[in-house]
């Protein structure tokens, strides 16, 4: 039970926060989510500096061209970018969170060398065609067919909540090469694909939220040819090679937001105080307990981080209990925020009632709370599987 | 920085539950609540031959040189096999009460919450006083009238007077309590699932039920996030954190074990499971050392006082 940081690792946060204390103070404000280009132009050029000052990929292997990074490091690293208000991964996340390490573990020296360097540059930007219409959290029952044909596979389908289809160059796809039968369960017969985004056949129509934004869209896809060569890991064995890329994005990607939430609560604890709600004791308890259940979380990342560090990176199922519990604070959070704040939390020129709206895919996003209650009932606590 | 366990942390933890389960299993638990909550002098001599009670204090004072992180460590298995008695007190007074140190004494404190006072019925209730060699931080040892308790292995008695808290044992005392807490915390998790692999209903282990399950992991979250805080706090010893990790812990205890009774269905609503034991010393330990309300007033005061990180822009 170690809680301070070793020498090496005091030295990498200090020099990261006199780096971010140089670069943040010449940054423009990021463009609004209706100028999607201006986002990605954005996105990637951030990418470029974190690229150009030996940032990017902190996490990934070196000879996959990153840092090699321990954990620990990419939870200061996660945990100083959002203290100093540094920009969001944003439209990069698929590719430096899913797609790029995916390759780097399971991809060929050539898709590898293909790939990569331009994710780590910003150069290119990746999207995510997991998700159907009839395949969310049941992502493993997905429809969407990719036949053989020659040294190419040609595929029909539709993909949905798709983020950054708009501006993406490639798509990470989940496609089925093998019809489900009593033989061959669900989870087999599926592939991992890297899709171009301008092949024909191709098309994007982007989808509103209920927070009025356009953060991702539905994709069809109508004979769309993709080479054999694209392929990233064997035929059929697609399940394995996506359960590498997920357990990345339940590792790690909160970090930064779990950060963020504490400094949310400070500012709502201090207008509170202003606007006079502070003296309503209900409200103030309320504020002091999500203060000490972000408390518990942070430590709650830091503990898993730790335990990853004993298993090479790979965060372990703890990222289920830490997802529970945070979708949940978090969504409370603004709950409380929309207290303190009365019918002004009703104005939507506030950023509030946008992150309070957005705070309802928490439980929803990469593995419903159910499914994820689901996960810990039968694979931590070893109840039998039913339905 | 690596928060796991050490492996003599792990090693400790081991050895002092594979201890308890041969000194303190479940019947010697249900002997205890048959005896009406006696103190058992003999165990309680054991635990501080144990290092139970002197695990803090310097080797060169008898003591075992251990820090606050090992004692929470002990303290949590002493919640899993709800262990009686006023451990906490105990704990705290050694190295200032003769005979607390070496088990021989049996200390309690006047850490139990509530207005008491006028509208109240009078005085304050302070547990295991009947059996106690001394109170925490007082010259000598008041007297108060018998007072049947809710948990059957807590005897109660009330005391005139006001009684003045051990304000100096605060911190620590709540830390220490969470612990207990926490653990009771994951054993109700234990139960419950070991029941819902065993019980069937239409055919099937209830455990196989989604509704069951659920039930199930919330308690599973609510622990591990307690355990967490209570280890960070153990660690920081910052009275923020600590005040956080007992809100939690208490909250864990007592949802885990009403949820924990839940499951057991018809079987937990009687006497003869072990869960109403762990619900209703849950509840006693949420109103000792520091109560929810209190935590979350010091936490809202450290909240707005406190330097969070600040956005660039």
């Amino acid at each position: 039970m170690d809680l301070t940081y070793t020498d090496e690792e005091q030295e990498f946060r200090a020099c990261l926060r006199a780096w971010l204390a140089k670069v943040l103070p010449e940054l423009p404000a990021r463009p609004s989510p209706d100028d999607w280009p201006g986002r990605r132009a954005y996105d990637a050029g951030w990418q470029r500096r974190l690229y150009d000052a030996g940032y990017a990929g902190l996490h990934w292997p070196v000879d996959a061209g990153g840092r090699g990074a321990t954990p620990t490091q990419h939870l200061i690293f996660l945990e100083e970018t959002e203290r100093a208000g540094a920009p969001y991964v944003g439209a990069n996340f698929v590719g430096l969170l899913h797609a790029g390490p995916t390759i780097a573990a399971e991809g060929t020296a050539a898709q590898r060398a293909r790939w990569l360097p331009p994710v780590l540059r910003g150069d290119e930007v990746w999207c995510q065609g997991f998700s159907e219409p009839d395949a969310g959290s049941d992502l493993a029952s997905l429809r969407t067919r990719a036949v053989r044909d020659g040294d190419d596979y040609v595929i029909t389908g539709s993909k949905i909540w798709t983020s950054h289809a708009e501006v993406a160059d490639w798509c990470e796809l989940l496609v089925r090469t093998a019809p489900i039968s009593e033989a061959s369960p669900k989870h087999r017969g599926i592939s991992w694909l890297a899709m171009p985004m301008d092949a024909p056949g191709v098309t994007v129509r982007p989808l509103r939220t209920l927070a009025g934004s356009t953060e991702f869209a539905e994709m069809f896809l109508d004979e769309v040819r993709v080479p054999v060569a694209n392929r990233v890991g064997a035929q059929n064995d697609g399940w394995r090679v996506t359960m590498v890329t997920l357990s990345f994005e339940r590792g790690t990607a909160f970090v930064g937001e779990v950060v963020a939430c504490r400094r949310t609560l400070g500012e709502l604890a201090r207008t509170a105080k202003a606007n006079g709600r502070w003296d309503d004791p209900v409200l103030r308890r309320r504020l002091g307990r999500l203060y000490g259940e972000f408390g518990a979380l942070w430590r709650l990342t830091q503990w898993n981080v730790s335990e990853s560090e004993g298993t090479g990176g790979v965060p372990g199922i703890g990222g289920s209990v830490f997802k529970l519990a945070y979708s949940h604070a978090r969504q409370e959070l603004y709950d409380t925020a929309a207290q303190v704040l009365g019918a002004d939390s009703l104005a939507l020129d506030g950023e509030w009632v946008l992150d309070r709206l957005s705070s309802l895919s928490y439980t929803i996003a990469a593995g419903t709370s159910q499914i994820q209650r689901n996960i810990v009932a039968e694979r931590i606590l070893g109840l039998p599987k039913g339905r | 920085m690596d928060f796991r366990l050490t492996e003599e942390q792990q090693d400790l933890r081991a050895g002092v539950r594979d201890l308890l389960a041969g000194r303190y299993g479940r019947e010697a638990l249900r002997a205890s609540v048959d005896a009406g909550g006696a103190l058992d002098r003999g165990l309680w001599r054991e635990l501080g031959e144990a290092g139970f009670f002197a695990l803090r204090l310097q080797e060169a004072d008898g003591g075992v040189g251990l820090g606050l992180p090992e004692a929470v460590l002990v303290f949590e298995e002493a919640g899993r096999a709800l262990l009686p008695g006023p451990l906490v007190a105990t704990h705290l007074a050694a190295g200032t009460v003769p005979g607390a140190a070496a088990g021989t004494a049996v200390v309690t404190a006047f850490d139990l919450g509530g207005p008491g006072g006028p509208g109240g019925l009078g005085g304050r209730l302070v547990a295991h006083l009947g059996d106690a060699d001394a109170v925490l931080g007082t010259p000598s040892l008041p007297s108060g009238e018998p007072v049947r308790s809710a948990d059957p292995l807590t005897p109660l008695h009330r005391v005139a007077g006001p009684g003045s808290a051990a304000a100096a044992y605060r911190d620590e005392g709540a830390l220490l309590t969470a612990a207990l807490q926490a653990g009771s915390a994951l054993r109700t998790v234990e139960l419950a699932v070991r029941y819902a692999q065993e019980r069937e209903q239409f055919g099937q282990p209830i455990g196989a039920f989604q509704a069951v399950k659920h039930l199930c992991a919330q308690m599973l979250v609510r622990a591990e996030v307690a355990r967490t805080a209570v280890y960070a706090a153990a660690v920081t010893v910052d009275p923020a954190e600590v005040a956080g990790a007992k809100l939690l812990a208490d909250e864990a205890a007592v949802r885990n074990a009403r949820d924990c009774l839940q499951v057991h269905g018809g079987m937990g609503f009687t006497w003869e499971a072990d869960v109403h034991l762990h619900l209703k010393r849950a509840w006693v330990r949420a109103e000792q050392w520091r109560t929810a309300g209190e935590a979350e007033e010091l936490l809202a005061g450290e909240l707005l006082a406190a330097e969070l990180p600040t956005a660039a822009q």
